[in-house]
């Protein structure tokens, strides 16, 4: 059942050919036998699970089952669920039950999904390599020796060693298609503001996006109908009709214009990368694509504003982690300032505190301008170079990654190499754009990933590309060995 | 550009994040490196570009002024680490 894709599983569930509870006992089962090599949970919800699987069956017997209803899930630990540990992956939240659901966790309970349970991921979502959980790092399924990438590395891990058929994850500043690239599987960034982000513990607003992690673009695209759509609750939320994005999967790419971006081609793109990349951009090419030779001038402003832009957003977003209301206090705090500074120095880790301080400093009296204001005006250079550029084309491509994923430990000593290693996923978030991760090939049996980058509300034409793209490669089909996963 | 290490001190006072005596050389030389790297932002030519806070540009949506939250103080309070008669508990403030 575990190499079954969500469509496949959904129509199993309607054959009879399984139930949801037997589903989702197999999941559980992987996930107790092969975890342990990759650390990709914080938090499995073995009773519960069963509980709506049950309930999940009943719907299914009644005929009023939604394409999700019965299929396992595991969420990224940064939803919020109620009765369940939501942690964010840091001591400052390692007590905290929440007593509300996120909306996207809500609509896939009234979906009739499955919570398997809560994925790994850099503490606040903060970081490239899910080296900065305070519950350990992930390790990646295709060789454990690898960084998973971040921060949504526990939930791509779980999908690509098959211990989860989907997954949820945010995306910041790449933190879905990173992961997905570097292990091997199909992710989705949507536009700002398509899914609504109550519930979802803010990293930095103005670019958090949550979105789906499959092995497909058609289950990527099953996953967005149901997480998809307006919430009065996020004032931020869009109110764009929502699309049902499984119909123009199969849109031929005849005449599709995809602009080639030579600043995401250029110095710093492993070689090797750079021509799985091209050769998946042939195969696109060969459906009756064209690929247009096209420019982002302003790309090398995309790594300083965005690490001014999401530090200064963080800082003033986990102020209210304070010891008072929820979460880690200090013990014996002898005064309110002491309560303040003492569990804030124990709650947080290392790269968190080092955002905060710069956020803090960039928003200081006297820094405001030439800082954080200043990476507000490059922000809307970034963005006007693309809608320039979707005035000629209708989609970008290049590589997700610089390169294929790297060991664990390579750069964790280095911020500032491990904030490079996001220079072609930035400013997609920058420009509120959608962007997907499609797999792409192997360099040194690593995977790879191929970057789609659509205009805004452009989900359904990136599904429809990376569907066509699967229909005629098998990259997404591989699986790692690791873990006896075959 | 080089910040010195008082600096740093000031804004982990500003943030309330406690830096333990050992930690504070190392602590300000990440953040150097960081804000060398930003600082390339400078050179960027931005005259007369607005400033963009929303990727769509939005606006904040207003909602009728109506009662749509029930109280929910005694679930809230379950999960604080210290309270008492429905109030949160801090250290003294006033001596």
């Amino acid at each position: 059942m575990h190499e079954q894709t969500v469509a496949q599983l959904a129509q199993g569930l309607r054959d009879k050919s399984f139930t949801s509870v037997e589903l989702t006992r197999a999941y559980l089962q992987r996930i107790s036998e092969l975890d342990q090599n990759y650390n990709a949970f914080i938090t499995v919800n073995e009773e519960n699970a069963l509980n709506a699987a049950r309930t999940a069956d009943q719907r299914l017997a009644s005929g009023e089952a939604t394409p999700l209803t019965g299929i396992p899930v595991a969420h990224k630990d940064i939803f919020c669920t109620r009765g369940m540990l939501t942690s964010c992956g840091s001591k400052m939240l390692g007590n905290f039950v929440p007593p509300y659901d996120a909306t996207v966790i809500s609509r896939f309970n009234e979906a009739g999904a499955i919570i398997l349970g809560k994925t790994n991921l850099d503490e606040f979502a903060m970081g490239s390599s899910n080296e900065n959980s305070h519950y350990g790092p992930v390790k990646n399924p295709w060789d454990t020796s690898l960084v998973p990438g971040g921060s949504s590395g526990g939930s791509a891990a779980a999908v690509a060693a098959m211990l989860a058929p989907a997954a949820t994850g945010t995306d910041t500043g790449g933190s879905i298609r990173q992961p997905a690239a570097f292990c091997g599987i199909t992710g989705l960034k949507p536009t700002y503001g398509r899914v609504s982000r109550l519930g979802m513990i803010a990293y930095a607003s103005s670019l958090d996006q949550g979105g789906p992690l499959a092995r497909t673009a058609q289950d990527c695209a099953l996953l967005l109908n149901t997480m998809a759509g307006h919430d009065p609750l996020d004032s931020t939320s869009a109110v764009n009709a929502v699309e049902d994005y499984t119909l123009s999967l199969n849109k031929n790419l005849q005449g599709l214009k995809i602009g080639l971006p030579r600043e995401y081609f250029g110095e710093g793109l492993d070689s090797a990368t750079g021509e799985q990349v091209r050769a998946a951009l042939k195969e696109l090419e060969a459906q009756g694509a064209s690929l247009v030779d096209i420019s982002l001038p302003n790309s090398d402003l995309t790594i300083p504003a965005y690490y001014i832009i999401a530090p200064a957003e963080a800082s003033t977003n986990l102020s209210r982690f304070d010891g008072v209301r929820y979460g880690h206090r200090c013990a014996d705090p002898e005064n309110l300032h002491d309560l303040y500074t003492r569990t804030r120095e124990e709650g947080f880790g290392d790269e968190v505190k080092r955002r905060i301080l710069v956020g803090t400093y960039a928003l200081s009296a006297g820094y405001y301008d030439a800082y954080y204001k200043k990476a507000q005006q490059a922000r809307r250079l970034i963005k006007n170079d693309f809608m320039d550029a979707f005035e000629r084309v209708d989609i970008i491509a290049g590589p997700t990654t610089p390169g294929p994923a790297f060991g664990l430990g390579a750069k964790s000593d280095d911020p500032i190499a491990m904030y490079l290693e996001d220079v072609y996923t930035l400013a997609v978030n920058l420009a509120g754009l959608p962007g997907m991760s499609v797999p792409a090939g192997f360099v040194d049996s690593k995977p790879v990933g191929l970057q789609l980058i659509g205009p805004h509300f452009g989900e359904a034409q990136l599904l429809n590309v990376a569907h066509r793209f699967q229909q005629a490669t098998d990259w997404h089909t591989r699986s790692p060995q690791a873990g006896g996963v075959v | 550009m080089a910040i010195e290490q008082d600096e740093i001190e000031k804004i982990a006072e500003l943030a309330r994040i406690r830096i333990a005596d050992d930690q504070i050389g190392e602590v300000t030389q990440r953040i150097t490196e960081i804000l060398g790297m930003v600082d390339q932002l400078q050179a960027a030519d931005t005259a007369g570009i607005e400033p963009m806070a929303n990727p769509l540009d939005a606006i904040q949506r207003l909602r009728a002024d109506e009662v749509t939250e029930t109280n929910r103080r005694d679930a809230f309070q379950a999960i604080a680490p210290a309270v008492e008669n429905g109030l949160y508990l801090v250290p003294k403030v006033i001596e």
